[in-house]
């Protein structure tokens, strides 16, 4: 069973390309975090998804009612954290840990490079507060009709990245302010960690510190462009995720 | 000619133009959008990506929206970014982008147009602000709808020796206050009166017209306690505004409990109300009509219909304002219904008033459309023989 997560900002139609090629070797479970997609938004709790470790508890939580074993979960971005976190949790109920682009620490400190600095997260936090145009009238989609290619308007506009503007500014918070590094050394199930040759949200040295942390992890770099490699490099993600689900059956 | 000069044109255009590589890397740009941003060429030639001229929010939202999008759909207009200017100021700007492709339909590069959108912003700031007023506004009108409603129902509903007690109040809209009303109060050492009803319309006179008759009632029970003559006092209160804008009439059921050795005695008056249901404790479902009362303050000289039948151990009496019977559990469905009710009471019986109105209320959550207030009381006796140590 491989269990896809997306990201901060997104949903489940962020797997769109890769889900048939994972599908022919084994069940692909799909879902969306509370407050994105078609997620049922009365489930959000201030408390509960004030952390990552409610995020992490959801999944273990769907894990438990679907009775799934042998999970191997794929965390896009945030989600990848939100995977470390379950693994360490219920580390019996995994058979391994994809880490998509992942950052377990988005800020710069002393001795680590995250991307950002301090400045940079409370501008990006201060612009969705101020209903930054980009993610405002509730990040809908922005995406226009193509004329020429009229099937992908419709597959995009269904559902793009849908978000509730409540929760996805709280969901920013938490995951731009979050610091899990100290939970990777924890991490015992096989790991892979896949990201893109250049990435403005997780860059290269980000991936290569999550790969260290985490004893026997591998490290994939795939020759893509951007933080969503399963969008734009949707055929090397998936064959990088295949070969790893191969390895662990 | 004026214009022969492309690259002047290109140069000096009132928009910034950006020609990048497919990783993002910059390939060329105009000196309009180099001012804008207070670079030089070669500050940015080669050296900056597109996603490095954004601020932190834009170059998130570039990665997982901008640039997907604009890979699968060859082309993405007019996107609300903000640039960030070489001083650290930011630049709220329009973008749109196109990738270029060769004779083969390879993609070659995106080239993309930036206009400044300063007036847009702060234009949509404008609107945004005046949204925001308005929410604010709705919320605390809602609030003091809300709030105005509590102040027509008791804060809590006593319980008579030997009895519990439950009522529940839904409102159908947050924007509109209702109309139903009801009170459980002691009228001396041993009688108490009730009363449940439901005033026409919505809105501020419906409300007036709410706390008049809940008052009237009290006041009218206190120096008589015959429920009809009661009922004929707030008949002659809201009567007399009979020629008003404001004139409302009401329909409701007002009831007297007198303890007996068993229980309880109960006399009904009722004007123009929904029957109240008795279950009983043998688990059957009577309904109590008041048959042949008219509406409250609509007629000179209404007719009040009184009954008189016990409350013995473990039987619940039910009243319920009409929004319930008018519930329908989707669009062009069947009203609820007083068949239904009926039938859905008989599945609790024998109950608690507590258990009656709580089963009550989630099948209203059930219904699609709830048009009306709904206004839910129940009084229940407890089983078993009463105490000797009780009077």
């Amino acid at each position: 069973m491989v269990m896809l997560a997306h990201g901060f900002g997104c949903d489940q139609n962020m797997w769109r390309h890769i889900t048939a090629t994972l599908g022919e070797q084994s069940r692909v479970l799909l879902f969306d975090h509370v407050g994105a997609g078609r997620s049922d938004v009365t489930a959000w709790d201030s408390d509960r998804h004030a952390t990552l470790d409610g995020y992490a508890r959801d999944v273990l939580e769907i894990c438990r009612d679907l009775d799934l074993r042998d999970v191997i979960f794929v965390g896009h971005s945030v989600s990848a954290m939100i995977g470390v976190l379950a693994v360490n949790e219920q580390p019996d109920r995994f058979a391994g840990l994809v880490l998509l682009t992942p950052s377990p620490c988005y800020i710069d400190e002393e001795g680590y490079r995250g991307g950002f600095t301090r400045d940079d997260i409370d501008e990006l936090l201060d612009s969705l507060d101020s209903n930054y145009l980009g993610w405002s009238a509730s990040m809908a989609p922005m995406i226009m009709g193509n004329p020429d290619r009229p099937e992908l308007g419709e597959e995009l506009t269904a559902s793009f990245c849908r978000a509730d503007p409540t929760i996805a500014k709280a969901f920013a918070r938490v995951t731009f302010l979050s610091d899990h590094r100290a939970d990777l050394a924890r991490v015992r199930v096989p790991t892979l960690v896949i990201q893109s040759a250049i990435d403005a949200i997780a860059p290269p040295e980000v991936g290569a510190y999550v790969n260290d942390q985490i004893t026997g992890s591998r490290l994939v770099t795939l020759d893509a462009t951007g933080h969503c490699p399963q969008l734009s490099a949707p055929q090397a993600t998936a064959q990088a995720i295949a070969a790893f689900v191969a390895e662990r059956r | 000619m004026l214009e022969d000069n492309i690259d002047d044109l290109y140069d000096g255009s009132p928009c910034g133009n950006v020609s990048t590589l497919l990783d993002g890397t910059i390939a060329k740009i105009n000196a309009t959008l180099l001012g804008w941003l207070g670079y030089t060429r070669e500050d940015v030639i080669g050296r900056k990506r597109f996603s490095d001229l954004l601020t932190v929010g834009g170059r998130l939202y570039h990665e997982t929206h901008f640039a997907p999008t604009l890979q699968m759909q060859g082309e993405i207009n007019g996107v609300a970014l903000e640039l960030r200017r070489a001083d650290g100021s930011r630049l709220p700007v329009l973008v749109t982008s196109v990738v270029k492709t060769g004779s083969d339909g390879q993609p070659l590069l995106i080239r993309t147009t930036v206009f400044d959108a300063r007036e847009r912003r702060a234009y949509e700031n404008e609107l945004l602000h005046a949204r925001q007023e308005a929410d604010a506004e709705r919320e605390r009108l809602r609030g003091l709808i809300a709030g105005l409603q509590h102040s027509l129902l008791p804060d809590t509903l006593p319980a008579p020796p030997r009895t519990q007690t439950s009522a529940y109040y839904h409102m159908a809209s947050a924007d509109r206050i209702g109309g139903d009303f009801y009170d459980l109060y002691p009228l001396d050492a041993s009688r108490w009166g009730f009363f449940l009803g439901d005033v026409c319309g919505k809105g501020l006179a419906a409300a007036a017209t709410t706390a008049a008759a809940r008052h009237t009632l009290r006041t009218a029970t206190a120096y008589d306690p015959d429920p009809a003559a009661a009922l004929a006092h707030l008949n002659t209160v809201l009567y007399q505004d009979h020629r008003s804008r404001s004139h409302r009439h009401c329909t409701v059921i007002l009831g007297i409990l007198t303890p007996t050795p068993t229980g309880y005695s109960i006399t009904l008056a009722g004007g123009g109300h929904p029957a109240p249901m008795l279950l009983r404790a043998d688990g059957t479902v009577e309904p109590r009509p008041t048959t042949g009362g008219t509406i409250i303050g609509g007629l000179r000289t209404p007719r009040i219909a009184t009954r008189t039948f016990p409350l013995e151990p473990g039987d619940t009496l039910i009243l319920y304002s009409d929004g319930l019977l008018e519930a329908r559990s989707g669009l062009g469905a069947e009203q609820f219904g007083e068949e239904s009710l009926q039938e859905f009471l008989a599945r609790l019986a024998p109950t608690t008033a507590p258990a009656a109105v709580s089963a009550l209320t989630e099948l209203l959550a059930t219904f699609q459309r709830l048009d009306d207030d709904v206004a839910l009381m129940a009084v229940s006796l407890d089983a078993g023989p009463p105490a000797h140590t009780r009077a």
